[in-house]
């Protein structure tokens, strides 16, 4: 079986092409939807087994990145999302659509007090310390966890980020929980700081704590980051190509064989 | 007549009151012309609406006409006879592609964007617009709204190409320009450079577009006129170049809606600005990024589809233009009243003529509007049918079933009288400077101070807010080096995820060097936009070039005078390079008058060239930094005691009378063999010199790459007798390259450039210091490249 992807879209969305090209290259089939035709019914979640929320600006962001199209989803898509994941498929988020998760209350997932299985926003991606957007590479360190899209991944990756509301933001016990649940996936690192201190500005892009740059939810199956894994599918995207001796295969392809994998062997 | 419309009493009117009516009205329009206005109107025998008036004048105006490019000029040089020269951009632009005759040119100068082979599938298209005017009143709404105009161009030609590459070129006043030193009405140059950053970055981001070339340059003289380039590269399918519109073809409008922005926006930035000008708010656009990329996106699919078979943007002169050039061999109808507003309340003129931003036309067969009503609502943008092409040839608009205008199509695009005008030119004299040897022996305080210079400083902090990275294709980053922090001189992108087919985009651009020549200005930014394409592993063969005009009131004959050599450089360049222009435009009229004092600026003359080439493999490209310990640099091309407006210079006070001409034989020459020795991968770094020379180039080359460098003077080629180590190291003359070469490989590299005036003048050490020694074998410079980045990066860090 061949794993079906709906990549979704909206009005700002702009990173679905290259998301495409990065999950036709780990081998699945790839669609690319609008919500309205979600919404309208023209096209079923159901008969997809990943669902991609691609980068970009949403609705162009207004009010805070990511919020109108998460408020979008949980009001006008809940119960088909609710099926998709108790459904055991997987959901990501890149960038934009890691705003859209967090925002949703999808990420990190911690369940409210009153025990409701409602989503709530338990943690926010705010605006960079630097106060701007910018695009760079960044070292990422694998963390141990139960995300299905990082299992085996080696435990370095550079990848490139680009966005100004990126510095992920919680409240003590929730980052206390993540930790707990091995909930983080990915953390900012600079590999020639000498102290295991925080990792300082620009390795630490955005400023997030704990240098939090991806997280997943307790089950694994839905992850999201603010770096750009399908921005690194080819050595030629590395910006240094010209003088380190690379693999052809990008980082950041592993991310998008280990969802198409996972669906093949567990929901085929 | 409907009491909205108002009719212009012309037919009476004599010459005073016709220079009124087009003063009080902004309609820009001279006395030849008005006067051939009232003729075409006296054998209608009626007076002109306001509708019609206003869009003969928008047709009309430079912006959208360019009729000092086709203007007849008396061109004069002392001690020569007077030249008759018959449009500056027939003669020498399109004649210039015309004698070059590149048979991957597929569409010049015709439609909104030139396009040239891409690969087997897919063609590209590129267009470099200005948006000068409209910065200057509003950075943030002005820059944003030129980038996405641009952009529009792009989505514009053929039947609609995807955006795949902005690039943009800026000028400023300087940063630390004293506030008292502010001409009147005018923003502080750095107001104007945070805005106009912000407006391109806000709109390319959000389009998802990545913007990945450009260059940022100061001089007091752009204070009141800042310049604005924003360009754009496109993909298109191979057989969706062609357009064409049929008589019952539907004039459909897609996108934004349309309020009283952007009015008169078009004859606005054909005129010179005064300290007055910021009161004009009205006629700069607000933009939104997100319902152009719906846009963009419904187009698209519209496209593929087949559903249109033109298609152009709303630009200066919003529909007026739009649907008059659309409709220019057939003919049109169009209802205003159905036009979506953003309010109520506006006139017809004033719904015919609104800039508002993103809105595109096409040309509709009646059996396809169905499907594409479906495909805009699928996509939540709003598309309305305004009427339909005709085989009037006729102009024909109404409003509530009223005709507004009645205009005949020959004469709105063919009845604009040519105009004649002089243009003069006498060589500048300049105080001269002298080498500094005597006075010093130690060149390490100039290096930094070079450096450290807005124009060549690192723009960084620029950079790293544009997304360059969106698509996933762009792999020579306009920031290279083991720091990822080094100046690329050109980006390249692979639009096809995978593919090793590449397209290299770069620029070339040296306003100081038109206080000597605007003649030698033009050849300098020519060559050096090649330079740039082929240091990254470009090639002239397959580079296309656009031109950009920025100068100052072309009705004054000086400043077209050089106008006149700047264009006669563009034939002489490039015909003798065989890269032909594909596109181009000109924003005349920047120029700023204190209506207080009477004082009158007007900017350096200034020509953006843009280049753009395809390269088969991406394998085979380089960058700048070097690459390890060991290998050997050399200088590729003659050094000539060239010290005119150089940068050089420039830091002690001067501006000289010797600018670097461009020799196309050696040139060339190098260029195609350097070429040839990047593709057999005989050179691990390239990087061209320009400004701060051979100093700068190296220094640059050596703290990117993090290693240092020992050089000799002594064994630099010359085409002169060159006796001052300033000058050797800070002479920017052109056609120059440094190269990184490994030892191996000395000698392949030496024979494959037979030939070629070359000099190994030292090589990369492990080392972090960065020397150099003269021609008496004295070390002049001895910095660490620590020094050297950090005086670099450090002045517009912020």
């Amino acid at each position: 079986m061949i794993p079906k992807v709906l990549i979704l879209r909206t009005a700002g969305t702009n990173c679905d092409m290259e998301t495409e090209v990065a999950f036709q290259l780990a081998g699945a089939d790839t669609d690319l939807v609008h919500i309205q035709n979600l919404i309208s019914g023209n096209k079923e979640l159901s008969n997809y087994q990943i669902l991609a929320i691609p980068g970009g600006f949403s609705y162009g962001d207004d009010i805070s990145a990511g919020i109108l199209l998460a408020v979008e989803m949980k009001h006008k898509l809940r119960d088909a999302i609710n099926q998709f994941v108790a459904d055991r498929k997987l959901v990501i988020g890149v960038c934009n659509g890691f705003q859209v998760l967090i925002r949703m209350g999808l990420l990190p997932g911690i369940e409210s007090d009153d025990g409701q299985s409602e989503l709530l926003q338990s943690a926010t991606l705010a605006m960079n310390t630097s106060a701007k957007f910018e695009c760079r590479w960044v070292e990422l360190k694998t963390q141990q966890s139960p995300c299905v899209f990082t299992r085996g991944i080696k435990s370095e990756l550079y990848l490139p980020v680009a966005h100004a509301e990126g510095r992920f933001n919680a409240p003590n016990d929730v980052l206390a929980e993540l930790e707990s649940n091995k909930q983080v996936v990915f953390r900012y690192n600079n590999s020639e700081k000498t102290s295991s201190n925080k990792t300082e500005y620009p390795f630490n892009p955005n400023g997030s704590d704990a240098d939090i740059a991806g997280i997943c939810d307790n089950t694994g199956r839905i992850f999201g980051l603010m770096p750009h894994p399908e921005r690194f599918l080819t050595k030629y995207n590395h910006p240094r190509w010209t003088r380190e001796d690379l693999p052809d295969e990008g980082d950041g392809l592993a991310i998008f064989k280990n969802a198409v994998n996972y669906v093949k062997a567990t929901l085929s | 007549m409907s009491s909205t419309v108002k009719e212009i009493e012309i037919l009476t009117a004599d010459d005073a009151e016709l220079i009124r009516i087009s003063r009080e009205g902004t309609l820009s329009l001279n006395l030849d012309e008005m006067h051939a206005i009232q003729k075409h109107f006296t054998t209608l025998q009626r007076n002109p609406t306001d509708v019609e008036l206003e869009t003969i004048a928008q047709t009309w105006s430079e912006h959208c006409v360019h009729k000092t490019f086709k203007s007849l000029i008396l061109y004069s040089e002392e001690g020569k006879e007077t030249e008759e020269i018959d449009g500056l951009f027939p003669t020498y632009i399109q004649r210039a592609t015309e004698v070059i005759d590149k048979p991957w040119c597929v569409s010049v100068f015709s439609d909104n964007a030139g396009i040239i082979e891409f690969d087997d599938k897919y063609n590209l298209v590129f267009k470099v617009e200005t948006h000068n005017h409209p910065s200057a009143i509003e950075p943030y709404g002005g820059a944003g709204t030129g980038i996405g105009g641009v952009i529009r161009d792009s989505l514009g030609t053929g039947l609609g190409a995807k955006p795949i590459l902005n690039t943009d070129v800026f000028c400023f006043g300087m940063p630390d320009t004293p506030y008292d030193k502010l001409p009147k009405g005018t923003l502080h140059p750095k107001r104007v450079f945070k805005g106009v950053v912000a407006g391109v970055r806000d709109y390319g981001n959000r389009m998802g577009i990545p913007t990945a070339n450009g260059a940022i340059l100061f001089d007091s003289r752009y204070t009141a006129n800042p310049l604005v380039f924003c360009g754009n590269v496109g993909l298109i399918p191979k057989d969706r170049c062609d357009k064409s519109v049929e008589p019952g073809d539907l004039i459909v409008a897609i996108g934004g809606r349309t309020g009283r922005d952007g009015i008169h926006g078009a004859t606005f930035s054909s005129a010179e600005l005064d300290d007055t000008s910021e009161n004009l708010g009205s006629v700069v656009q607000i933009g939104n990024p997100i319902m152009e990329k719906k846009i963009v996106d419904a187009l698209i699919k519209a496209r593929d589809h087949n559903l249109f078979r033109s298609i152009t943007d709303c630009g200066a002169g919003g529909f007026s233009s739009a649907v008059g050039e659309m409709g220019e061999d057939t003919g049109a109808e169009v209802h205003l009243e159905r036009v979506p507003l953003k309010y109520e309340g506006l006139e017809p003129w004033e719904i015919w003529l609104s800039e508002a931003q993103e809105r595109m036309v096409i040309a509709v067969p009646p059996n396809n509007v169905d499907k594409l009503m479906e495909i805009c609502e699928a996509e939540m943008v709003e598309a309305t049918v305004l009427g339909n092409f005709t085989d009037s040839e006729k102009l024909q608009v109404f409003y509530d079933d009223e005709i507004v205008a009645d205009l005949d199509m020959k004469f709105l695009h063919k009845g604009l009288p040519q105009h004649i005008k002089k243009a003069t030119w006498q060589p500048p004299q300049h105080k001269e400077m002298h080498s500094r040897d005597n006075i010093t022996e130690d060149y390490s305080d100039d290096l930094c101070q070079l450096l450290s210079s807005p124009n060549i400083a690192s723009k960084e902090s620029v950079i790293r807010q544009y997304d360059h990275e969106v698509q996933g294709g762009v792999v020579i980053k306009p920031l290279v080096g083991v720091n990822n922090d080094g100046p690329s001189d050109a980006c390249i992108t692979t639009p096809i995820i995978g593919s090793e087919k590449a397209v290299i985009v770069a620029n070339g651009i040296n306003p100081k060097y038109s206080d000597v020549d605007a003649y030698i200005s033009a050849a300098s930014a020519i060559d050096e936009a090649l330079r740039n394409v082929v240091a990254v592993g470009g090639t002239l063969e397959k580079t296309a070039l656009l031109d950009n005009f920025c100068w100052g009131n072309p009705d004054k004959p000086d400043r077209l005078g050089a106008l006149v050599r700047s264009a006669k450089a563009c034939y002489d360049i490039a015909t003798a390079y065989g890269t032909p222009y594909i596109s181009g435009k000109d924003s005349l009229y920047n120029e700023y008058r204190d209506t207080t004092t009477g004082e009158q600026r007007a900017i350096p003359s200034t020509l953006l060239i843009s280049a753009i080439c395809v390269i088969p493999d991406i394998s085979k490209a380089i960058t700048m930094d070097v690459k390890s310990p060991g290998n050997l640099i050399y200088v590729l091309g003659n050094t000539y005691l060239e010290m005119g407006g150089s940068h050089y210079f420039d830091i002690h006070g001067y501006i000289g009378n010797t600018a670097p001409i461009v020799r196309t034989s050696e040139g060339k020459l190098t260029m195609d063999t350097l070429s040839s020795a990047i593709n057999h991968g005989l050179v691990r770094s390239c990087h061209d010199c320009s400004e701060g020379g051979i100093g700068v180039a190296a220094a640059e080359m050596a703290f990117s790459g993090g290693y240092g460098m020992t050089l000799n003077l002594s064994r630099l080629p010359t085409g002169e007798a060159i006796s001052s180590d300033d000058f050797l190291l800070f002479s920017e003359s052109n056609s120059r390259f440094i190269v990184e070469i490994e030892s191996e490989n000395q000698s392949a590299f030496e024979k494959h450039m037979d030939g070629i005036p070359i000099g190994c003048i030292g090589e990369v050490t492990d080392t972090s210091e960065f020397i150099i020694y003269g021609l008496s074998q004295k070390r002049i410079i001895k910095l660490s490249i620590e020094t050297l980045k950090s005086s670099w990066q450090t002045p517009l860090h912020s």
